[in-house]
């Protein structure tokens, strides 16, 4: 790779060969600006908007497209630069069914910002938006065409990281628009309702469906007692839609909030992915009973399940394999179906009084809890779920100062919690959960790994493996002594893909994967604030694995909440019959 | 009379639908070293015929020194532009010279692969065609490690830019690429690509025949050799032509107008109209206006609000929509000459549109968009009241 030398805004700068317009221009602190360019995705070039003058060329040429070469004199701020940049921005607001002040993207919307910042003071170009019913059908997302700008991300998003295709371009020219299979409602068609397009969308074209309305109207009606649970990815992220930079962890305002909003109980997710791993975990050592001592049939590897949209892609894509999947329950829909049980005994409170709301960093949480078989209580186990992204607006709409909030706890029963829980978040955090109590339940001893933090599992690679000899097993475990037990992580539908390609071959090494929808797990979730890159993954990655250390519980089955519910109420234990009636359930082949 | 004039004047041409043994052509052919036949096309000058008008003789040895395991020719017989039809009459007429055109640049950059990318609406020449082809392939197979085969097009006009054909080839939706990178260095699956238009192609194959001076000695200075013209419209006359490069609009109305031509639509609806009052001092070719071969005539019965209209309607319909100035910006030509004419803009809204063009010329991301403005402004600076009133 050569290095070339070339001047941006007469200042020089020197780059690799292959390096953009764009990036070269970044180098130096200057900003383009740009629409369809995310960091994520392929290049597309479309919305224009980041076009600047190359000196000896009468065309302009898109920043985030064109590889510099050697001796380019570019200037992103001529006379010729700006007329065109707001020409464009005029063009994409003449065609733009927008009402800002009712959408919710408004304050956080690209289109927005442009428009603002460079949009013409009076637009003389005619109004050609065509205003079109948006597509509610999804119990996740609503897509609303009249206000896509036809930047692709969308499009590139679905296709690229998740491999899914439930968006494609169709049309062409005037015509051209973002489009499920044969314009079906977004319900019927393969969408996994994962959100990796709401949040790249620079628009309110795609958003999440927002049920903060109800939850307000549950908050105020006094015959309904409502308990809440926070997932762990939201304290990591909440700070980011309340004006704090990517990074910062805010559990105890956050609970403080909770509170502040009304809520009447407030638990946390982390109980339940605690029970998960004793649920997981135990089911694990069964289907590795089962198939090493030959005693019974069992599938291997076993998937995890605690993300519903790769629940809803396996449903759609491998249907065969369903029952590689853990028959466990995500932790949101364990927890809901706890609240309307075992709380509701603990409270005295009756179940049809209870309304069980959840914090989630996900859009397909909304659609799983709407699922027909989450009701094992006997009621909805989940009520409503709320995005990051809603409890930061309640919190705001509450004029709650939050910066200000002093940190408290979680109420006890349902909302003690490890610090294994708390990695749920990241990617590979299941995983290193899972395996932090299995070993122990194995070996009678601690992970062999410094201060717990199995690293090899961590990380942003889109499929991680690593395998762990099992030594030194306790009797009940014998038959596994010696064992290399072989795991796997994937994160993105991409990769989840692969692995299944590799499952479907009967060629994976593995016993045990652990699958997240989204890249880099629950902490850059459909649900989570707006953006996302791969510094502001890394960042709150950092965060979740910071307040796992912070934690003096760091193993689940450590979790003394934990091992109450086991002697009150799941008495016949872990996979027993109980714990099978509200914390598991079945899986429905789709198409 | 005029018929004759015009019979000379092909006479005097005569390259393209000239009947020649295209096997013996390319036998010979053949035997030059590439590197000599990339001096030859530059000592012809030749230029590509597709509209765009890039130098063959750069575009071959761009594709020639690409590195790349393998390489392909695509002959681009798309031709949707409105207004022509001389590709299809071509590919009817003389397909082996196409074929041999196409070998002789597999030869020159390296290729063993090529493709014809026809039009959707000319799948009915499809099974002839593949007979030639297949008894080309068949016939060659001593001469050259070379297979050519078809491509149907999906009937879509911005599929005949290069890189939508690409595309479209590869299977996908047919959006023009960024560019760089070219064609040349990444095409078709990502390897070097010379995309030709089918008259090119067989001038490249009677320039090996002729010689270059042949080619270069007809035409003018800027714009050498000749041409096939697709002549429709207000003409007692329509047809196919192979002309001479360089004549003016004067002389050209003089041969295949109807004898009250206004104005001359050049180079179809990506191209520019001129009015009476320019003919004289309008050539047609690389120093005027260029074209990829249509001309439309019309005579003072025509209304220049419903050509102008047609073309903004065909551009709503055609472009890829995915660039923000081409799909927005066509639109609202297309919208605001109508609000205009319905009194329900004020005329002044035509300046606002004027100024609009300039950023779908210069930041458009491929040539239709790029060239919607010169139709739009030729024609409203021509005939402004007609548009308006
Ligand atoms: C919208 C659009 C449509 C085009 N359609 C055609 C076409 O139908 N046939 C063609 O040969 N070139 C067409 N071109 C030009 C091609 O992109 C390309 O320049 C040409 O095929 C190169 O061949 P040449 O060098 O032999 O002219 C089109 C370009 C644009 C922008
Ligand atoms: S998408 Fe953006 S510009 Fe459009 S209405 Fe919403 S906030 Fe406003
Ligand atoms: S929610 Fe996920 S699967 Fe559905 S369209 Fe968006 S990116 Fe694709
Ligand atoms: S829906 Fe959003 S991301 Fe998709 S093309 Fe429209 S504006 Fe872009
Ligand atoms: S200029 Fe028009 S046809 Fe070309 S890429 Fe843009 S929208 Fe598509």
């Amino acid at each position: 790779m050569k290095k070339m030398k070339l001047y941006i805004d007469n200042n020089e700068v020197e780059v690799m060969e292959g390096t953009t317009i764009l990036e070269a221009a970044q180098g130096l602190n200057i900003t383009i600006p740009t629409l369809c360019h995310h960091e994520d995705l392929c290049i597309a070039g479309n919305c224009r908007v980041c076009v600047v003058e190359v000196e000896g060329s009468e065309m302009l040429s898109a920043a985030c497209a064109t590889p510099v070469s050697t001796g380019m004199r570019i200037k992103t701020n001529s006379l010729k630069v700006r007329d065109s940049r707001r020409t464009i921005i005029d063009m994409l607001l003449s065609e733009h069914a927008g009402e800002c002040v009712t959408c919710q993207r408004s304050g956080n919307c690209e289109l927005q910002t442009l428009a603002v910042l460079y949009g013409s003071p009076d637009n003389h170009l005619m109004d050609i938006s065509i205003k079109t019913e948006p597509d509610r059908s999804s119990s996740s997302i609503i897509k609303d065409d009249s206000k896509c700008i036809k930047c692709q991300r969308c499009v590139r998003t679905c296709q690229e990281i998740q491999k899914i295709g439930a968006l494609t371009m169709s049309g062409k020219g005037e015509h051209a628009k973002v489009s499920t299979f044969f314009e079906l409602p977004l319900n019927t068609v393969v969408c996994t309702n994962c959100g990796q397009c709401v949040i790249r969308c620079p628009t309110g074209a795609l958003v999440e469906r927002t049920y903060i309305d109800e939850v307000w109207d549950v908050i105020g009606n006094s015959d309904v007692h409502t308990v809440v649970q926070t997932a762990p990815a939201v304290r990591v992220g909440l700070g980011e839609a309340l004006g704090h930079d990517a990074g910062g962890r805010f559990t105890g305002q956050m609970v403080s909030a909770l509170r502040k909003l009304g809520f009447d109980a407030v638990f946390d997710t982390n109980f339940t992915a605690d029970l998960t791993i004793i649920e997981e975990g135990s089911e694990l050592l069964n289907r590795l009973t089962n198939v090493i001592k030959g005693s019974g049939e069992a599938l291997l590897p076993m998937f995890t399940s605690c993300s519903p949209g790769w629940i809803k892609f396996i449903e759609h894509q491998f249907p065969h394999l369903l029952g590689h999947l853990s028959t466990c329950k995500s932790p949101q829909q364990m927890f809901g179906a706890l609240a309307k049980t075992r709380w509701s005994e603990k409270a005295q409170i009756e179940p049809e009084k209870i309304s069980s709301i959840s914090i989630m960093p996900c859009t397909a949480k909304k659609f799983e809890a709407a699922r027909p078989e989450m009701n094992d209580s006997g009621y909805r186990d989940v009520d409503y779920v709320l995005t990051t992204r809603e409890l930061a607006k309640m919190i705001k709409q509450a004029g709650i100062d939050f910066d200000k909030l002093d940190e408290s706890e979680c109420d006890s029963l349902l909302g003690k919690h490890s610090g294994a829980a708390v990695i749920f978040g990241a990617t590979g955090g299941v995983m290193e959960a899972a395996i932090r109590t299995v070993y122990e339940l194995v070996t009678g001893r601690p992970v062999p790994f410094e201060n717990l933090n199995i690293t090899a599992v961590r990380g942003m690679e889109g499929i991680r493996e690593a395998t762990l000899r099992i030594e030194g097993t306790v009797e009940k475990y014998n038959f596994l002594e010696g064992v290399e037990l072989k795991v796997a992580v994937a994160h993105g539908l991409k990769n989840a893909n692969a692995i299944m390609e590799l499952v479907s071959q009967g060629s994976a090494p593995w016993h045990f994967v652990e699958v997240m929808a989204c890249p880099g797990g629950c902490l850059s979730g459909g649900g989570q604030p707006i953006p996302t890159s791969p510094e502001i993954r890394e960042a709150r990655a950092r965060a979740i694995y910071e307040e796992d250390e912070s934690l003096p519980i760091r193993k689940s089955h450590e979790n003394p909440e934990i091992t109450r519910i086991y002697e009150e109420f799941l008495t016949d234990g872990p996979c027993g019959h109980k714990s099978h009636h509200l914390l598991h359930t079945h899986y429905t082949p789709r198409r | 009379m005029t018929r004759e004039r015009i019979s000379k004047m092909q006479e005097k041409v005569n390259l393209i639908f000239s009947e020649c043994d295209s096997m013996e052509l390319l036998e010979q052919a053949l035997k030059v070293e590439p590197q000599q036949i990339l001096k030859m096309l530059l000592t012809s000058s030749l230029r590509g015929r597709g509209g765009a008008g890039f130098l063959t003789s750069l575009k071959w040895k761009f594709a020639s020194e690409a590195d790349g395991n393998r390489k392909f020719v695509v002959a681009n017989a798309d031709e949707g532009e409105p207004g022509t039809f001389k590709d299809r009459e071509i590919l009817d007429k003389v397909p082996c010279k196409v074929l041999a055109g196409m070998a002789i640049c597999a030869h020159t950059i390296g290729a063993r692969e090529g493709y014809i990318y026809l039009r959707g609406e000319y799948n009915y020449m499809k099974k002839s065609l593949q007979q030639k082809l297949d008894e080309f392939n068949d016939k060659i197979k001593n001469m050259l490690d070379f297979t050519i085969s078809i491509k149907s097009g999906s009937g879509a006009y911005v599929c005949g830019e290069e890189t939508a054909l690409i595309e479209s080839m590869e299977g996908k939706r047919g959006e023009p690429r960024n560019k760089p990178p070219y064609p040349v260095t990444e095409g078709y699956l990502g390897f070097p690509t010379v995309v030709n238009n089918v008259e090119t192609l067989v001038y490249v194959a009677m320039i090996m025949k002729h010689g270059a001076a042949h080619f270069a000695s007809l035409g003018t200075e800027k714009s050498k050799g000749a041409k096939v013209f697709s002549v429709s419209g207000d003409t007692p006359i329509p047809g196919i032509y192979e002309l001479e490069m360089g004549m003016n609009l004067a002389e050209f109305v003089e041969l295949f107008g109807d004898g009250d031509t206004k104005a001359v639509q050049v180079g179809g609806a990506s191209g520019f109209c001129v009015p009476r009052r320019k003919f004289a001092e309008t050539i047609i070719g690389f120093e005027g206006i260029p074209t990829g071969g249509s001309m439309m005539l019309f005579n003072s019965s025509r209304s220049m609000y419903n050509v102008l209209h047609n073309y903004l309607e065909f551009f709503c319909e055609e472009s890829c929509g995915q660039c923000t100035p081409c799909r927005v910006g066509c639109q609202q030509l297309r919208n605001g000459i109508e609000a205009v004419k319905q009194r329900k803009l004020p005329p002044s809204h035509l300046d606002v549109l004027s100024k609009m063009t300039r950023t779908m010329k210069i930041a458009s991301k491929c040539g239709l968009g790029q060239s919607v403005p010169n139709s739009f402004n030729s024609i409203v600076t021509s005939f402004k009241e007609e548009i308006i009133y």
